[in-house]
């Protein structure tokens, strides 16, 4: 595995930012420059390039979609949230038409936000594509087609012009796709979700998302700490905070920066990568739970090495 | 897990100490259970001292998150007192500072809430 590539980090929604967010930056930018004058297109994007992540750039509204790039032809990519929109236009200007390209799609779960932007994945309408859906759901393939029947949406899943098998895999048993090994693990959410686990010969990504983690169960903690165990990067729902995920958001399915810390700690992560993000929270709020889970692991992390944390947002690039 | 009382003010005063983590939040939750069966209407309210806790996990958390809703549903008054810094930061940066009631120290909740 070379890179993972976030193409949609929203949880629940697809958002969108507001004309009021775009003017609160621009008058944050204005205010940081204070006065300044830029001699040149360069001293702006300098300036720019120093401004917070708040204030020049977005975490960005797509659901969930997570390419894990890896130096084999073929393509892994978690979920079919809205991002795999952008995916698809980004794999089509990269190998062009025609030029057949076999995509890897490991699904979390059937819900609309992870499924949505399947039919605007515009591989999956060009002839000579092989597309293989993994996922552990009985009815993953019935999901797949019931969102893309009438009255729903105008392109009925039977124009798709690859070819769509769907592979269902078992929870707990680790199976050799493309290249990696990848173990699917049951999560607790409404239907059912499922984690996986990539393990190439030298690096481990873990795709966790929509799973709650209820605080009580050891049994269940310990699970997830060998699940994470020693990976590279894990990618973790951290859509609330503690308290709303244990209080009025308990059984909503969902987990928080806070167990996504202590987990990947017990398990010797080296990154988490906060994931999933609450649609209700703009740039300045995600920010700040950004700063305050890195404060987190410092303040927790005693004698073991740190463990990076990372706030997913859609386009972001890591190298593993 | 050994959770020393005294009274002061007409509360209950217990001393909570350690880490309190996956390792030992089952251990608390039942330290706390004779604590929390007094903790009702028209008995003294319960308060956790947390000056000698340097940790605590998010299921030490979950521990008090449902001894508050034991208490509030019992109609009783339960809080935490002086904690230390890193544990306040614990509590604000999961939210629990507005779950629990918090007080900057003993003294200052036995003003609030005692007799």
């Amino acid at each position: 595995m070379k890179r993972v590539i976030f193409w949609g980090t929203r949880g629940s929604l697809p958002v969108a930012m507001t004309t009021r967010e775009i003017r609160s930056k621009v008058v944050n930018a204005l205010l940081a420059a204070n006065g300044r004058k830029f001699s040149s297109q360069g001293a702006i994007e300098q300036f720019v390039s120093e401004l917070p992540f708040s204030v020049a750039g977005t975490f960005g509204g797509n659901s969930s979609c997570v390419e894990i790039a890896c130096h084999g032809p073929e393509h892994i990519v978690c979920d079919m949230g809205s991002g795999a929109r952008q995916l698809g236009q980004a794999k089509l200007a990269q190998f062009g038409t025609p030029n057949p390209q076999t995509y890897h799609i490991f699904i979390s779960h059937l819900h609309w936000d992870h499924l949505m932007g399947f039919p605007f994945f515009a591989p999956m309408y060009i002839p000579g594509n092989r597309i293989i859906v993994h996922g552990c759901h009985a009815n993953l393939e019935e999901a797949f087609r019931l969102q893309m029947r009438a009255p729903c949406f105008p392109v009925d899943y039977s124009q798709a012009g690859a070819r769509i098998e769907f592979d269902l895999m078992v929870p707990g048993q680790t199976r050799y796709i493309a290249g990696l090994n990848v173990t699917p693990r049951l999560q607790l959410h409404a239907g059912d979700s499922y984690g996986y686990r990539f393990e190439s010969i030298d690096r481990t990504v873990v795709y966790s998302t929509d799973s709650e983690h209820k605080l009580d169960n050891a049994e269940e903690y310990q699970g997830f700490v060998k699940f994470f165990d020693k990976a590279d990067l894990v990618i973790f729902d951290a859509m609330y905070s503690l308290a709303e995920a244990v209080t009025v958001r308990a059984d909503w399915g969902h987990s928080s920066n806070v167990v996504g810390v202590e987990l990947c700690q017990a398990a010797k992560a080296k990154r988490l990568a906060l994931f999933h993000h609450e649609p209700s929270h703009d740039d300045t709020q995600l920010a700040r739970l950004y700063a305050e889970t890195r404060r987190l692991e410092q303040i927790t992390r005693g004698d073991a090495p740190p463990l990076e944390i990372i706030s997913a947002y859609d386009g972001l690039i890591l190298e593993l | 897990m050994n959770l020393p009382t005294r009274e002061q003010s007409g509360i209950i005063v217990a001393s909570v100490s350690g880490r309190i983590d996956h390792t030992i939040s089952e251990a608390f939750e039942k330290s706390l259970q004779p604590l929390l069966a007094q903790c009702s209407a028209g008995n003294p309210g319960l308060l956790l001292d947390f000056s000698a806790v340097e940790y605590i996990s998010s299921a030490g958390l979950r521990v008090l998150m449902a001894a508050s809703r034991l208490a509030k549903a019992q109609k009783g008054i339960f809080a935490i007192a002086a904690l230390q810094p890193l544990v306040q930061e614990v509590f604000a940066i999961s939210r629990f500072n507005l779950i629990v009631p918090c007080y900057a120290s003993v003294e200052s909740a036995c003003k609030v809430i005692g007799k």
